[in-house]
């Protein structure tokens, strides 16, 4: 029997209690990641919702399924699970059927945590495996991107989210290319400020930069991320891109645009500081930041795709043991060549 | 008994020994070339084809085959047949001998085929030997027509070419890549063990209830 206010309370040490627990951590990420959430629903209206909850709502059922009968409270009361279902419906395509929101969000759980072993287990980002499913099973829809609505039209639902089951999305009329599509495919630039305040097109939750980066800052007062993971990223990806605009700046984006435009700020400050998947030590947290940011200026360059934020994290998150391995600080009192 | 011993032989093959979900052999055809069912069947013909005949002989000969050479042995009775099957689903089906391509020649590199021979053909007469590569090839086929099936339905819509959900279907394009074979494949072993472990603990209890009953 557990007395909510007793009269004398006995300890064992340790006796110094810290208040950061993963459940507070958790839900200090969804209270930082409110912002942009708020905007994906302002610029893209009920969909946005929609999508959101289709892949919460998927990504609690794969938890709930899949918890042995002891464990199922526990992992839905740390939140962890809604995290991973909103961090991946920010990243999808505002008129994506709605089933395949769910889809995404089960797969992601499903084969991004629960198969490894559950919270604390996983190889890779969770959310950010559920995209990739999704990118490699549904190429089409998942690059299909819409406008935002009109001034008014909240309660207009995209044509495609209300797609039955297994079937495909209608044929939208009206489709817009992401400023980064524009970019490599058209080489036309989109104004920064657009991209700061949205107003573009492009996934649910990259729309507006300012509000991620407000989301970040509260992260970072409440000490829930690794500043130098994001410090490093957005620093290589600005070095990157200022060679390579120095060399051709027709050709090649700005530094300001390459940081703000796509999935850049969202994967930066969201999905790559994930905990799990990023290295514990601050040289490690360096290294993986930096490669993060070359990886995608390579591919957003170089490779096929206009963005590469998701596979750059994931290759990276593949890495993420060697890193810590090689980055272990030296045991004091011990030779250099000990383990 | 005698009977009984047949039926038992076929019988482990299909289910309690099953080469691909509890042995887990021959993973490269399984996962090659299943992205249709057609393939599937096709590929599990051609395996059992080679599978029983192989042991036949290996069983039959398996007196006159030396110890020490006996993997090569095995290896030319196995390519015998699968040059056979090769030219016969060249001749009938030539659409099919073409999407398998390779896989079909790569027949005699299948574990599952020279680990039969050499764990139970050069053991044991050969009426239990073609009983037991019956069973193995027939476990085979039916876990290739299964992966088959469910990355076809998935992956265009379709089962044996027929359309099943219409026009709209949105094809899962995973599922016919490489990648949609490991996925399938690791739910259905997934699945697999899970009966396993619910079978054990329900024997368990049914131990434990006689227990307390005695």
């Amino acid at each position: 029997m557990k007395k909510t206010d007793p009269d004398l309370l006995l300890f064992h040490a340790p006796l110094l209690r810290q208040g950061m627990t993963t459940p507070k951590a958790m839900r200090d990420v969804l209270y930082a990641l409110a912002p942009a959430t708020a905007a994906s629903m302002w610029f893209f209206g009920l969909s946005a919702a929609l999508i959101l909850g289709a892949c919460i709502a998927g990504a609690v059922m794969a938890e709930w399924l899949f918890a042995s009968q002891e464990a199922r409270g526990e992992s839905l009361r740390d939140a962890s699970g809604i995290l991973t279902g909103l961090l991946l419906g920010l990243t999808l395509p505002p008129g994506l059927p709605l089933w395949m929101a769910f889809l995404g969000g089960f797969v992601g759980i499903a084969l991004g945590k629960v198969i490894w072993g559950g919270l604390g287990h996983n190889l890779f980002n969770p959310a950010l495996l559920g995209r990739a499913f999704l990118l490699a099973t549904f190429p089409i829809a998942m690059t299909t991107w819409v406008p935002a609505v009109s001034d008014g039209g909240f309660f207009q639902v995209y044509a495609g989210n209300l797609a039955l089951p297994f079937m495909q999305a209608p044929v939208d009329g009206v489709t817009a290319a992401t400023p980064l599509g524009m970019m490599k495919f058209e080489q036309e630039v989109t104004p920064l400020t657009n991209l700061m305040f949205g107003k573009i097109s492009g996934s649910l939750g990259e729309t507006s930069g300012l509000l991620l980066l407000l989301g970040g800052v509260y992260l970072w007062l409440r000490r829930d991320l690794d500043w130098r993971i994001p410090a490093s990223i957005l620093l290589s990806v600005l070095i990157f891109s200022a060679i390579l605009s120095l060399v051709d700046a027709v050709r090649f984006p700005s530094p300001l645009f390459s940081v703000f435009s796509g999935g850049l700020l969202l994967g930066a400050i969201y999905m790559a500081t994930d905990p799990v998947t990023s290295p514990v030590t601050p040289r490690g947290a360096w290294i993986f930041g930096i490669g993060v940011g070359v990886l995608v200026m390579l591919i957003r360059v170089f490779g096929g795709l206009p963005e590469g934020v998701m596979y750059a994290i994931l290759l990276m998150n593949a890495a993420t043991p060697l890193i810590d391995r090689y980055t272990q600080p030296r045991v004091f009192g011990r030779g250099t060549d000990s383990k | 008994m005698k009977k009984n011993e047949f039926h038992e032989e076929f019988i482990k093959g299909i289910w309690r020994d099953n080469p691909v979900f509890v042995q887990v052999l021959g993973m490269c055809p399984m996962l090659a070339v299943t992205n249709s069912a057609i393939n599937a069947i096709a590929m599990g013909m051609a395996t059992f084809f080679v599978l029983v005949g192989s042991s036949f002989l290996v069983s039959t000969f398996r007196h006159l085959i030396p110890k020490q050479v006996r993997i090569s042995c095995f290896i030319i009775i196995i390519a015998t047949f699968v040059t056979i099957a090769d030219y016969t689903l060249l001749a009938l089906v030539p659409a099919v001998h073409k999407e398998l391509g390779a896989f079909i020649p790569l027949i005699v590199a299948n574990c599952l085929i020279l680990g039969r021979q050499e764990a139970f053909a050069s053991r044991y007469p050969t009426k239990l030997a073609v009983m037991d590569a019956m069973g193995m090839a027939s476990g085979f086929l039916l876990a290739l027509l299964s992966l088959g099936s469910v990355r076809e339905i998935l992956g265009d819509g379709a089962l044996f070419g027929m359309k099943l959900f219409g026009e709209n279907f949105e094809p899962w394009v995973i599922m016919i890549l490489p990648p949609g074979g490991f996925l399938t494949l690791g739910v259905i072993l997934l699945f697999f063990n899970w009966f396993r472990l619910k079978k054990d603990e329900f024997l368990e209890d049914v131990a434990a209830a006689e227990r307390g009953g005695n």
